[in-house]
């Protein structure tokens, strides 16, 4: 059974004149388990497919499908309990006033879960904080371990699937190493299907199998991991972005 | 790789036991804690990790430490002058016209309600005794030199209706136009795609290329600054650990440079887990290391 699949997805945004058209005819498709990668500069829609996927992209057209079940225009319980995203900028998408055991409860609750006090000590246990910040506010802790929590909170609800946008692009280098750590870990260990937006091909080397590459909207090419490494690719903006992301060329004098 | 080392000869600055310090309610926090290095004609990188330091150093070097924030060295020299002796308004002419910064985000850094023509005439004439037409003739010819297509459009045009790449070579523009002798560039391509980013600073490498400019690069990103710079200071709680050759990066020594490289996710080394820096003590306590030359 397929993770994820995405036919012919188009998603814009306004109408008539003001219409932009931010993904232009995309599919793709994650087996269960795997890891897919989506990489481009910023514009490209890559977060797009992610906004269409969590009903977050009012207008869009073509199929997709989660675990099997079709999506309509609506999202149910069920698909938030199964479906979870992680955020780009853990200093923005946590509440400045609530503490992490704040953060943790609310979800829990919302998606119906008993034991919560175990849970969120096994949460915490999960994501390599320790209870000692059980009851911190966000102010209190680092990037990295900002993007724990961020990360916690999308495992409370026993996920199969997690959508990551761009998570580790705000935090230093040792920490980025960290947080991709903790993310191989967790879908070892909870047999996740990841699918990630990052503008890094390093990043997104290191942790997919598959990669999709976008521009302008559209998918130019489909890279699996060992042709990204060996540096096999055949559109010229994969090309590009393999070049750029060595390091800066020097014009010919 | 690396492009035509620059040369180096000329000392434009020299910067000797740097501390800057902050009070806080638990006693003083020392942000950058005695760093020395000199700058001549060339690139020289500062990398590290957020609150190593590495944007407080560069902005102490135009006395941009606000209040209650206190700047000490035995020596910040631009060409001979002591820039910590001079009055505040003495130093607003150093400012810009001989020693120009470049921040990360020109969204923040750029007036939002004003055009970007009047921004960069303005900035101009605060250093310049030129008529506005002058002004706006010579602010045209900068756009164009940092490879803008349509000066004229972008002369009349707001912040907000350009691009981020755009924006940062509004700000490079801006920052060139009094011809300074040190441009002091805060992660300037941080917030920009990977070709964009290579078009910037292509054009911060010709303007050292070809004025013979000194150039203090900013930067968290360690292949970006090795395959730019000549020369990279490495900093580490707001000391200076190592300072190498920026071609060598790689064959550095310092435990905590190394770990930074590793900790790197690499194409052409798959590995399952990625390396985790390891942090020691002792690094923090060691005296900084001088980037003299």
């Amino acid at each position: 059974m397929s993770g994820i699949i995405i036919e012919n997805l188009n998603v814009w945004f306004g109408k008539g004149r003001d219409r932009v058209d931010a993904v232009k005819n995309a599919s793709l498709s994650v087996e269960l388990g795997q890891s897919f990668g989506l990489v481009g500069e910023s514009g490209s829609g890559k977060s797009t497919i992610l906004k269409a996927l969590t009903g977050l992209a009012p207008e869009w057209s073509g199929r997709m499908s989660v675990q099997g079940v079709e999506l309509g225009k609506k999202r149910d319980k069920e698909f938030f309990r199964t479906v979870q995203m992680v955020f780009q900028d853990p200093y923005a998408s946590l509440h400045p006033r609530h503490s992490v055991d704040q953060v943790l409860t609310e979800t829990l609750m919302l998606h119906g879960k008993d034991d919560v006090n175990g849970r969120i000590i096994r949460l915490l246990d999960d994501v390599g904080l320790g209870p000692s910040f059980r009851f911190r506010y966000p102010h209190q802790l680092s990037g990295g371990q900002r993007q724990r929590v961020a990360i916690a909170r999308a495992l409370a609800s026993e996920p199969r699937v997690l959508l990551l946008d761009e998570p580790t692009s705000a935090l230093d280098v040792s920490v980025q190493a960290e947080i991709l750590n903790l993310l191989t870990d967790l879908r070892a260990e909870h047999k996740l299907t990841y699918l990630m937006v990052s503008h890094d091909l390093a990043v997104v080397g290191h942790m997919c199998d598959e990669s999709a590459v976008m521009q302008h909207g559209e998918i130019v090419e489909m890279l699996k991991t060992d042709d990204l490494r060996r540096g096999h690719a055949e559109h010229p903006y994969t090309k590009h972005l393999l070049e750029s992301s060595a390091g800066y060329v020097a014009e010919d004098a | 790789m690396n492009a035509a080392k620059t040369n180096t000869g000329r000392q434009l600055l020299e910067v000797d036991n740097l501390w800057v310090k902050f009070p806080t309610r638990n006693g003083i926090f020392d942000a950058v804690r005695g760093v020395s290095f000199t700058l001549g004609q060339e690139r020289l990188g500062i990398v590290g990790e957020s609150g190593s330091g590495k944007s407080m150093t560069g902005r102490a070097i135009l006395r941009l430490i606000r209040k209650p924030g206190m700047v000490s060295a035995d020596k910040l020299s631009l060409e001979g002058q002591d820039l910590m002796d001079i009055s505040e308004k003495e130093m607003r002419d150093v400012r810009g016209q001989k020693i120009s910064m470049v921040m990360q985000d020109p969204k923040f850094s750029l007036n939002p309600v004003m055009t970007v023509g009047a921004q960069i005439v303005e900035a101009y004439r605060l250093h310049a005794d030129v008529s506005k037409t002058d002004a706006r003739k010579k602010a045209i010819e900068m756009l164009e030199a940092v490879s803008i297509r349509d000066p004229e459009r972008v002369f009349r045009s707001y912040p907000h209706e350009l691009s981020g790449g755009m924006g940062q070579r509004v700000m490079i523009a801006m920052m060139m136009i009094p011809d300074p002798q040190i441009l002091i560039a805060d992660e300037p391509t941080s917030a920009l795609d990977v070709s964009v980013q290579t078009s910037v600073l292509r054009i911060m490498d010709r303007l050292v290329k070809e004025r013979g400019m000194g150039l203090i690069f900013i930067s968290h990103d360690l292949n970006l600054v090795s395959s730019f710079c000549d020369r990279v200071l490495i900093m580490y709680g707001g000391r200076v650990v190592e300072v190498c050759d920026a071609d060598k990066l790689h064959e550095a020594k310092h435990p905590y440079t190394q770990g930074l490289l590793n900790s790197l996710p690499r194409l052409d080394r798959p590995q399952t887990h990625l390396q985790v820096l390891e942090r020691d003590d002792a690094w923090r306590e060691t005296e900084s290391v001088s980037g003299a030359k």
